[in-house]
């Protein structure tokens, strides 16, 4: 079975629209990154220190009732939150200091809910000293796993090839921080994660698509860069696409059944995948050519 | 068959069995008798987050611990200044590093000087001053001694918390120091983390104090050598709480580190728990002179500066046993008898982190995982099986290997699966395709260029083998990242992730294109099915 027969798309020429396009991403993730460094974003406890709570109760449970509850009992600064599945309440409060304000919240409960009984299915407190050493070790990572890929990129392609290839996993690590943040969901530690792993994975589908190119460009000394270009990236489309969609197919299912504790891990996976085939067709390799293309012209005016 | 593709097979086949053999003490609920030393016994252990728990991270304070060491300095200083009849005005702690001294004239001032540069040798002694009219002079505790005290401190706390977790009864308990001043402690499967918690967390310092009944607590003014302390009372039939403030000398009689045993007893007459206590010989002769000299007065047991009661001594106490009543349910009275038993912390700790996972949200993540693993392999098997036909179902079979391999090497080396970890074998499952994906793509491009079966399928691996190295270093780049930095389920995340990348690159590098040749070696197959 074949998804793709042969195809003509000419991916470079439309490089305009894609570049428009990756830029508002990019200036989004942008923007999502400097709340994340400013900590206005929505900081997982894990980063910004404080309480998570994940309350089971025995009966269906309204979060106006819950938020009113703790009101009463001098808990006024939390985040509640609704898991459909089984009367599940997740109750956030960062910042705050670890003991006290999980009794507290018990406490309330407790009392305002005499005739519904909950359990504590998990607590999370993180201290504020270790919520900077997480920020610190976090960042320090990110800049290590970057510097590692730019690197092995240096040193496998050549210095335009390695350009694109390095602005291309920054797109797809910017892209995730843009869909996090639209969509307010929480930053934390096991996003960082995913961002990660991304970083990693996405390079596949960029690495098969240069590999063909520089194939190509050794064949084909005398045709235009662009038709080369496009004539690659088409060559291997269905592998780009394939190599994905198993991926995804993976993800997807942690994604709908993987359960509420790895669901936004899942999701950030999900968006790392799409944007990474993305930017491996439309901004890596536009790049590459762009590059070529500036180096030739310089060669022509030299000679 | 081709000598080297016998010679891979067997290969693979001894890793499988490897990878059984290694999965056994996981698998099996109790290993055979006759499985013995040679064989290996360890196993995947869960996370807390798969199997619940709890794990804490305690902050050991260790200014405390100086501000302790300097307190005996100077209770020392008192005591033998009085015993060699030096007359002072008053010996106390100064600051957070000071001991200062306060004495009458020059004359003593002289030799005091002398005697602490005999008894404390590595102290800084500042030359006399005058103040107020007194000779003054101030001891400081020279830095590299205050580091040394801060590092023993939190290795006593640490063995002293091993010793109550131990106590208390917990399977497979990991306890670490981390960094500086941080012990790390983890509990798996804890069933009233609560408890647990305030037991570690509890400094547990047991003193002995004379109470100074004619200082009246509401006076306000307490001299120097009393402090006001106070009792609490918990009215058993309504759980009101009331404080009874006590004034007591400030100087223990006894303290907790001359205990020897510490065990609950049950009072026969009013069926109440108490904690029976046992002094060492120096402890029993303290015990056995304070309360001679005091029958008819009060002293009080003070716990962690909190009075736990002030009982009257009613006849001297000979033979170094006493009992600690009043207010004790079973458990709090088991506890008790444990920390003391334990002894006390050398500095209090703060629990910094604490991350409690109920066992039932651990089960629940287990099956969810195990579920969105096992439809993630069954879409992806079906892909390939539909999409590339028989050869889809050889890359399946290396993706069935990879896991079996996965899962034997998280076994050989101990590792801790969590969550996330799940989460990367799911991934995994579409990333172990991969790399045939590529190879498939480049035999069907081979194939068309008119290439035989054979030529086509070396081809399409020599090609391919550049581009799946690639992708498979950087994401290893990034595993090993995220294992250096991570910590609990982030690592699992790691280990998983690399082990899986690992071994990617043999299952289909190898594993797939063996099968390939033992169907393809004759070179008379007309067709492939891919």
């Amino acid at each position: 079975m074949e998804l793709l027969g042969k195809t003509r798309i000419d991916f470079i020429g439309k490089r305009n629209i894609s570049f428009v396009i990756s830029a508002i991403i990019s200036i989004v993730g942008i923007i999502g990154v400097i709340q994340v460094a400013r900590g206005a974003a929505n900081m997982g406890i894990d980063f910004s220190g404080g309480t998570a709570m994940q309350l089971k109760f025995s009966k269906p449970i309204s979060i106006a009732d819950a938020r009113v509850a703790l009101h009463k009992n001098g808990v006024s600064k939390a985040d509640l939150q609704e898991i459909k599945d089984g009367n599940k309440l997740l109750v956030k409060m960062a910042g705050a200091a670890v003991g006290k304000p999980s009794e507290m919240v018990q406490a309330a409960f407790k009392k305002e809910f005499a005739d519904n009984a909950f359990t504590v299915e998990s607590s999370t407190e993180i201290g504020p000293s270790i919520g900077n050493k997480l920020r610190k070790d976090t960042l320090i990572a990110t800049v290590l796993s970057m510097l590692g890929i730019i690197m092995y990129i240096a040193w496998r392609f050549d210095f335009k090839f390695g350009v694109g290839a390095t602005l291309a996993t920054i797109h797809d690590c910017l892209a995730m921080f843009a869909a996090f943040y639209l969509m307010n969901k929480e930053i934390n530690l096991m996003f960082i994660t995913a961002v990660l792993t991304i970083a990693g994975y996405s390079l596949t589908d960029t690495v098969v698509v240069f590999d063909r190119i520089r194939e190509n460009l050794h064949k084909n000394l005398k045709g235009a860069m662009h038709t080369i270009f496009n004539d690659s990236i088409n060559e291997v489309l269905s592998r780009t696409i394939v190599t994905s969609l198993t991926v995804f197919l993976a993800a997807a299912s942690l994604f709908f059944f993987g359960g509420e504790v790895i669901h936004d891990f899942a999701f950030a996976l999900l968006v790392g995948v799409i944007v990474g085939t993305y930017s491996s067709v439309f901004v890596a390799s536009p790049i590459v050519v762009i590059l070529e293309n500036r180096a030739l012209a310089k060669k022509a005016s030299a000679a | 068959m081709p000598k080297e593709t016998g010679w891979r097979i067997s290969l693979i086949a001894v890793f499988v069995v490897l990878s059984f053999l290694y999965l056994t003490p996981t698998l099996a609920s109790k290993l055979p008798s006759w499985w013995g030393n040679l064989l290996p016994k360890d196993k995947i252990h869960l996370g807390l987050d798969l199997q619940g728990g709890t794990h804490l991270v305690m902050e050991v304070d260790t200014q405390k611990a100086i501000e302790g060491s300097l307190d005996l300095v100077a209770t020392d200083l008192e005591d033998t200044l009085n015993s060699k009849n030096l007359r002072f005005k008053r010996i106390a702690r100064n600051g957070f590093d000071k001991v200062s001294l306060v004495l009458y004239e020059k004359g003593t001032a002289d030799a005091v000087q002398k005697l602490i540069k005999d008894k404390y040798p590595t102290y800084e002694q500042s030359p006399t001053f005058d103040e107020g009219g007194f000779v003054a002079l101030t001891l400081r505790v020279n830095e590299k001694d205050a580091q040394d005290r801060k590092d023993k401190a939190v290795q006593q706390a640490l063995e002293t918390i091993r010793n109550r977790i131990d106590q208390f009864g917990v399977s497979e308990p990991t306890i670490q120091r981390e960094g500086i001043n941080h012990i790390v402690v983890q509990l798996p499967g804890i069933k009233d983390p609560q408890r647990a918690i305030e037991l570690i967390g509890r400094t547990a310092r047991l003193d002995f104090k004379m109470v100074r009944e004619d200082i009246s607590p509401a006076s306000g003014s307490i001299p120097e050598d009393a402090e006001l302390l106070k009792e609490k009372m918990v009215d058993s039939a309504t759980g009101a709480v009331t404080e009874i403030p006590i004034v007591v000398q400030k100087k223990s009689m006894i303290t907790g580190d001359l205990l020897t045993d510490a065990q609950v007893r049950i009072d026969s007459q009013f069926n109440q728990p108490y904690v029976a206590i046992e002094f060492n010989s120096l402890g029993a002769k303290l015990f056995d002179q304070v309360t001679a000299a005091n029958v008819g007065k009060r002293f009080a047991i003070v716990l962690d500066n909190n009075i736990h009661s002030a009982p009257v001594i009613r006849e001297r106490i000979s033979g170094g046993s006493a009992q600690i009543s009043g207010n004790f349910t079973e458990k709090t009275a088991a506890d008790l008898a444990i920390v003391l038993r334990a002894g006390a912390l050398p500095a209090p700790v703060k629990i910094i982190q604490n991350v409690t996972v109920g066992p039932s949200l651990g089960q629940d993540s287990i099956n969810k995982g195990l579920y969105a693993g096992l439809i993630g392999v069954l879409l992806v098997v079906g892909f390939m099986a539909v999409y590339y036909k028989l050869s889809g179902m050889i890359a399946n079979l290396g993706m069935i290997l990879n896991i079996v391999y996965l899962m034997g090497a998280l076994a050989a080396l101990g590792a801790t699966l969590t969550l996330p970890g799940i989460a990367a074998i799911v991934l995994l499952v579409g990333m172990s395709v991969d790399s045939n994906v590529i190879i498939f793509e480049r035999i069907r491009e081979e194939l068309k260029l008119g290439k035989s079966p054979k030529a086509a399928l070396d081809a399409g691996y020599d090609k391919a083998f550049l581009t799946i190295m690639d992708s498979h270093i950087t994401t290893l780049i990034t595993a090993a990242v995220l294992f250096q930095f991570g910590t609990g389920p982030v690592k699992g995340f790691a280990v998983s992730l690399s082990l899986g990348v690992i071994i990617n690159l043999f299952t289909s590098l190898i594993g797939t294109k063996v099968t390939f040749d033992l169907f393809l070696h004759k070179g008379k197959v007309k067709k492939m099915s891919i």
